[in-house]
């Protein structure tokens, strides 16, 4: 009795062993596109982060479209993946394909955004807080100014998107005890350089420069694009006016070795590795990971070696 | 002569009256507006800014007008905007030197404009659908070509183009001036202005008249090309990169709407150059008003259309006949 009971476990543990190694194999990835230098950077960080774990990836672009998504997810089903990792375009409308997926025993992990399903539809969801990364810009500039009275101006990004709300929510919670300091004008860049710049000319002659101690973006390149208006009013910007911006993209790191901008706080566009190391705890020995895995917002200052820092990011396709 | 002058003030009277107000309302609201400062070698203030940041939307009105006084409309305007600046970039990047940037990015921008020409006088297609192919397709393009990242470079020759000065006026400004002033001596001061008036009015009558209308719509579609590509080239050199998404995105609309608060009909005839460069400061002049006024992001859209509904119920013909009655009885 013992020992069949002990044969009985062993086999189990030989098949949970086995198939766990089976498991690991094959990965399908379901990406939106390469809209942004960022997305092009998510997709070379998880080839890599799967190669560095021996997973064949399965990569489908979808272009923007969820129709392409829910063919790429329908035929990873069909070729029987181990799991799925899915950036998903849109919000709604993923019910019917998680549902054939999870039917199908294939945990599928998102990316980056969320979905409005069922929890019990996907493994877990890995993305970055955008509140806590406007908290980490924000918890920066408070200890960069320490006493001295700074009024802070503030590029948004689109007016009414999730990143522009969160990320000046995040902004404002980080700075609501410091009463030395306050946004003093603050107007959307639509995250872009060109708005950026236009929208940075006008708040310099509107609060005039001398009187501005620091600059907020939501994004890096609104940032960028601020920082050639503070040159062309004949300002420093690092140093007359601080830069502190967030996404962490190859350009602003110029900047910062330039010593042009003072901090960003990163998007990491690797999302793909806690995704695999979740998956791969779960495969070992059925850990349900918690349904959101929040990346580091990690921040960057001129001391961290900008240029390598930029070489790096380059290299990552952005 | 006089006679002419005259006529001119009449024509744009209602424009400058439009301007004057905005301006009037935006230093009653943020009194700092009208100060200039000189700096760096050139003027600084939020006027020079207006005639800064509205180059772009002046050089397209210039095309624009054009364009719709032969009865048409170039919707892709905005997207030959991001396939010049594109170029640009790739080609100083790539080294080829400034002049030879230059006129591959102005090149492109005049073939883009052939394009549309041919499509719209020698195949006989509708000029908005014709134009929305290239609006769609356009943007594309510029993204193959810079990989759908910003293209970022540094030279200081195709920088000056965006933010250097000439004359203590910015080069944006100093350029869309001059390409104005140049294209309307050359429609006025030709037969060419009369010309592209006949055909919008009536195509066919034109051409049993011996205008050869094929060939004005080809080239009033490449002129609106050239200026796409000079404001493309604009952009880009003023960001120092190349944003193949956001480039020129929704400037055909301002464009029109620049042509159209100038007073000159969609449907085609008469136009005026100048009265369009007017529209396009009126425009710029809410933008940047709106900017330095401080309201929340979320007012912009709202506060912008409500102030291009006053200016276009005040020109519509219904309150036109209202005055001209009002005056009779009175």
């Amino acid at each position: 009795m013992i020992a069949k009971t002990l044969l009985g476990a062993g086999l189990l543990a030989s098949m949970t062993l086995l198939s766990s190694a089976a498991l690991a194999q094959t990965v399908g990835f379901s990406q939106i596109g390469s809209e942004s230098g960022w997305r092009a950077a998510e997709t070379t960080v998880t080839r890599q982060e799967a190669e560095k774990r021996g997973i064949d990836l399965k990569f489908a672009d979808a272009q923007q479209k969820q129709e392409n998504q829910i063919k790429a997810i329908r035929s990873f089903v069909a070729q029987g993946v181990d799991a799925i990792l899915l950036a998903p375009v849109v919000a709604t409308g993923w019910d019917a394909v998680l549902q054939e997926a999870k039917e199908a025993e294939i945990p599928v992990i998102l990316l980056d955004r969320m979905v409005d399903s069922d929890k019990d539809l996907y493994l877990t969801a890995v993305g970055s807080d955008l509140v806590h990364e406007g908290e980490v810009a924000g918890k920066w500039l408070v200890d960069e100014v320490g006493d001295r009275e700074c009024n802070v101006v503030e590029l948004q990004g689109t007016t009414g998107s999730s990143p522009a709300i969160d990320r000046k929510k995040g902004f404002e919670q980080a700075i609501a005890d410091a009463s030395n300091i306050k946004i003093v004008r603050s107007q959307t860049g639509d995250f872009t350089r060109a708005k950026g710049k236009e929208v940075m000319e006008s708040f310099l002659k509107a609060e005039g420069g001398d009187t501005i101690c620091a600059l907020y973006a939501h994004n890096d390149d609104m940032a960028v694009g601020a920082i050639q208006a503070i040159k062309e009013a004949g300002l420093k910007p690092g140093s007359d006016i601080l830069v502190v911006s967030i996404d962490a993209v190859p350009d602003i790191f110029q900047a910062m070795a330039a010593g042009e901008a003072n901090a960003t706080v990163e998007l990491t566009p690797n999302m793909a590795g806690p995704a695999f190391d979740a998956l791969a705890k779960y495969q070992a020995d059925g850990t349900e990971p918690p349904k959101f895995i929040q990346t580091e917002s990690k921040l960057y200052t001129q001391a961290d070696d900008p240029m390598k820092v930029y070489e790096e990011k380059k290299s990552q396709g952005y | 002569m006089n006679g002419g002058a005259a006529r001119l003030l009449r024509r744009i009277a209602p424009q400058l009256v439009t301007l004057a107000v905005i301006l009037a309302t935006i230093g009653f609201v943020f009194p700092g507006f009208f100060n200039i400062a000189f700096a760096n070698e050139r003027l600084y203030g939020s006027p020079i800014d207006i005639l800064n940041r509205g180059a772009p939307v002046a050089l397209l009105a210039i095309g624009m007008t054009l364009v719709i006084a032969t009865r048409g409309i170039d919707l892709s305007v905005g997207a030959v905007m991001a396939i010049c600046g594109a170029i640009a970039a790739s080609a100083i990047t790539a080294g080829y030197g400034l002049p030879l940037t230059l006129l591959m990015a102005l090149g492109a921008g005049i073939a883009c404009g052939l394009w549309n020409g041919l499509l719209v006088a020698v195949l006989g297609i509708q000029p908005i659908v014709a134009t929305l192919i290239l609006m769609v397709a356009g943007r594309g393009i510029a993204q193959l070509i810079t990989e759908g990242a910003i293209l970022t470079f540094n030279d200081a020759g195709l920088a000056y183009v965006g933010s250097g000065s000439f004359a203590a006026l910015p080069m944006p400004a100093v350029l869309w001036l001059s390409v104005g002033v140049a294209v309307a001596l050359l429609v006025r001061r030709t037969a060419l202005g009369m010309l592209i008036e006949a055909v919008g009015v009536n195509r066919r009558a034109s051409s049993l008249a011996g205008v050869s209308s094929r060939l004005l719509l080809i080239t009033v579609y490449a002129i609106s090309g050239l200026c796409a590509a000079l404001a493309g080239i604009i952009v880009a050199a003023d960001i120092r990169g190349a944003d193949a998404n956001n480039a020129g995105l929704f400037l055909e609309l301002d464009a029109i709407l620049a042509v159209v608060v100038g007073g000159t009909s969609l449907l085609g005839g008469r136009f005026s150059i100048i009265a369009s460069l007017i529209g396009a400061m009126i425009i710029q002049s809410v933008n940047t008003g709106i900017l330095v006024a401080g309201f929340p992001p979320e007012f912009n859209l709202v506060i912008k259309a409500c102030i291009v509904l006053a200016i276009l119920v005040l020109q519509s013909p219904a309150l036109y006949g209202a005055a001209i009655l009002l005056r009779r009885t009175s």
